[in-house]
């Protein structure tokens, strides 16, 4: 019991270290770019707001973009955790099993229909329409023949679905010709250019996801046992599922309508947070969210020092680091 | 039962050659201009002096043309890896080779303006070839596994669908629009020059694929069957997937990334013709070229003005096969 109580506050501990990381990560992000400011700058532009050029960027840009990134990576990191559970899937995450690229795929569809008369709230809905659909596409041809979730087949399905998608968004984009820049934005993501109002408007959404993830996270342990021992255990599966699918859509939708298409976010940190915490869904949901907060923070700082005074779109960057990782997990699979 | 399956064969291969001419005089006088199909035929025999001249033998031809060999290339490259790693789920965009293509591809257009158009399939084999080989390399864990090939070039493809975006990124901005719809796997604006820089690596590969065909045929009876009959199994297996890479390589550099044709195409192949190699892989290089010639077709004329790349097409229909492919099967 002892040793429960002392892995509990070396848990706490390390929540308590990932807050202060996150908030260390996003000041970081909110001072350093093509213009460096100092973090009495900050202070000053929202204690005393002058209108100047400096201050202008620090609340326009930056702080929104720190912010954008930070609830964006949590969502996408815990969206594929409930995943990795729901599927039984190591390599389940909204990017590899095309839930992204369908959300895009209707919002695309949308701007290409109402243009600009599309409302910020209305993209939102399209994107969990689409989020939803393809989630739901995905998982039935997962159970299809075998009685459960075949985890090759259902990679190799949310693959196809993704290339589909994402041949068609380009296609729509060629025939809108729509400008570049907008083009770019929904093919690879990033979290530039983006207003706090979108953050604003995603956010209820994205608190509901977050909630039923929390809530959802004893029953996920026990799903994690398996579909019998879940059952004997008098777990209620099928409303356990529904309720982590409605999540995954919400997060992943809010995700993908505040800042595109993110890859591997959802991927990595769901399995690095694992092996810090272990298997406990109480523990490991909150890691998720501090790691992926923090780890799409830094991946945004990163990508606007690459190219220096160009930007990388942020999703360049994380797919760049996570290959290397799915390589890895890929490998280490014993089946297959 | 030689006999019948040689004349089978023979009314198949003469069908299909048939069927790809009447769809090239279709394609060369439908589009934006329509132009009667005795003035097409009158234009090619060099006889016209209209001004449809110009239309059919510098717009419209060498487009076709490039549809014909890229299909082809692309198909039969499909067809000898799906026989190399025995499963059919097998093909070249889904192994990174064309991911390889075109990151290769693109670091020479930004890197280097200027460039001539004949270097373009040499880049793109090469990168294809550093892909295939890092892809083979990282999924060997005692022996290759068909299903780790694909999740790790699921990967590599990604990884290198976001370093081609980093490129185009970094490179000046007016090449961005040229890399964009060359990367959704275009033939929109090919003309001669681009057959020039293709067509020996197709006429030199295609048939050579032939000459392994009948190793294929003794491999899909499995490893030690092969050994057993005397085919020198590593070697065979490496000279195939050789042509295959550079087959890909080639195309990909021309056309950007067509992707699924190479996996549909072998696959109708074998409907058709069944599952002997000397005769699915000039099967699979005819439905190659069809299927090409047919997206192309469609993005041309379906939302004319605009020229929508053929990728686009052959992902909408690929794609949902692929799905069909997989559930179709029981175990993968």
């Amino acid at each position: 019991m002892a040793l429960g109580m002392e892995n509990r506050r070396r848990k706490l501990y390390g929540l308590a270290f990932g807050v202060i990381l996150l908030l260390i990560s996003m000041v970081i992000s909110i001072l350093f770019g093509l213009h460096r400011f100092d973090i009495n700058d900050l202070w000053q532009a929202y204690r005393h707001f002058d209108g100047s050029n400096e201050h202008l960027i620090i609340t326009t840009t930056r702080v929104p973009r720190a912010l954008i990134a930070a609830a964006v990576g949590a969502s996408l990191a815990i969206a594929g955790a409930i995943m990795q559970v729901l599927t039984k899937n190591p390599l389940a995450s909204p990017s590899l099993f095309g839930i992204n690229s369908g959300a895009v795929l209707f919002i695309v569809i949308g701007l290409a229909a109402y243009g600009s008369s599309l409302t910020m709230s209305g993209m939102i809905w399209i994107a969990f329409a689409g989020a939803a659909i393809t989630s739901l596409f995905v998982f039935t041809l997962g159970v299809q023949g075998t009685g459960g979730f075949d985890s090759i087949k259902l990679t190799l399905a949310g693959a196809s679905v993704a290339a589909f998608a994402s041949s068609i968004t380009s296609g729509i984009i060629l025939i809108n010709k729509d400008s570049l820049d907008s083009a770019l934005f929904w093919m690879v993501g990033s979290v530039s250019g983006r207003k706090l109002d979108h953050l604003v408007i995603v956010a209820p959404y994205l608190a509901i996801g977050l909630l039923i993830a929390l809530l959802l996270s004893g029953s996920l342990n026990v799903m994690a046992l398996g579909d019998d021992s879940a059952k004997s255990l008098g777990q209620r599966m099928m409303l356990v599922r529904m309720l982590s699918a409605l999540a995954v859509v919400l997060l992943a939708g809010s995700a993908v309508s505040a800042a595109g298409p993110i890859a591997f976010v959802g991927l990595i940190v769901p399995h690095l947070c694992r092996s810090i915490v272990g298997n406990d869904h109480r523990w490991l949901l909150p890691y998720c969210a501090l790691s992926g907060a923090v780890l799409l923070v830094i991946a945004d700082i990163v990508s606007r020092f690459v190219l220096m005074p160009k930007e990388v779109p942020v999703g360049v960057t994380t797919a760049l680091i996570g290959v290397p990782f799915l390589i890895y997990v890929a490998r280490r699979r014993r089946h297959a | 039962m030689l006999k019948y399956s040689t004349a089978k064969s023979i009314v198949i291969l003469s069908s299909l050659s048939l069927l790809l001419a009447a769809l090239s005089f279709l394609c060369l006088s439908i589009g934006g201009v329509r132009i009667p199909i005795k003035e097409v035929f009158l234009s090619l025999v060099g006889n016209n002096g209209e001004s449809s001249d110009l239309i059919v033998m510098q717009f419209r031809l060498p487009r076709i043309v490039a549809a014909l060999l890229i299909g082809a290339a692309l198909a039969v490259s499909g067809a000898l890896l799906q026989g190399v790693i025995r499963n059919p789920l097998g093909s070249p965009d889904l192994l990174g080779v064309t991911g390889g293509a075109s990151v290769a591809v693109v670091a020479f257009m930004t890197l280097f303006t200027g460039y001539s158009i004949h270097w373009v399939p040499v880049i793109a084999i090469c990168g294809a070839f550093i892909v295939a080989f890092t892809n083979y390399a990282l999924a060997w864990k005692k022996g290759i596994s068909p299903f780790r090939l694909v999740l790790i070039g699921l990967g590599i493809s990604t990884a290198m669908g976001a370093l081609t975006l980093f490129l185009l990124i970094s490179g000046p901005a007016y090449l961005t629009a040229q890399v964009l719809n060359w990367m959704t796997g275009s033939i929109y604006g090919t003309n001669w020059t681009y057959i020039q820089a293709l067509w020996p690596w197709i006429a030199v590969f295609i048939p050579l694929s032939m000459v392994f065909a009948k190793d294929l045929n003794v491999q899909s009876l499995g490893e030690e069957a092969a050994i057993g009959l005397g085919v020198r199994l590593q070697l065979s297996r490496m000279a195939i997937l050789f042509i295959c890479v550079a087959l890909a390589g080639a195309a990909v550099g021309i056309a950007g990334t067509l992707s699924f044709i190479g996996l549909l195409a072998p696959h109708i192949a074998r409907k058709l013709a069944g599952q002997s190699y000397p005769i699915l892989i000039p099967v699979s290089a005819f439905i190659g070229a069809i299927i090409l010639l047919l997206a192309d077709l469609a993005g041309r004329t379906l939302f004319q003005p605009l020229d929508i790349p053929a990728g686009i097409f052959t992902a909408g229909v690929g794609a949902p096969f692929f799905m069909y492919l997989l559930f179709k099967r029981k175990a993968v």
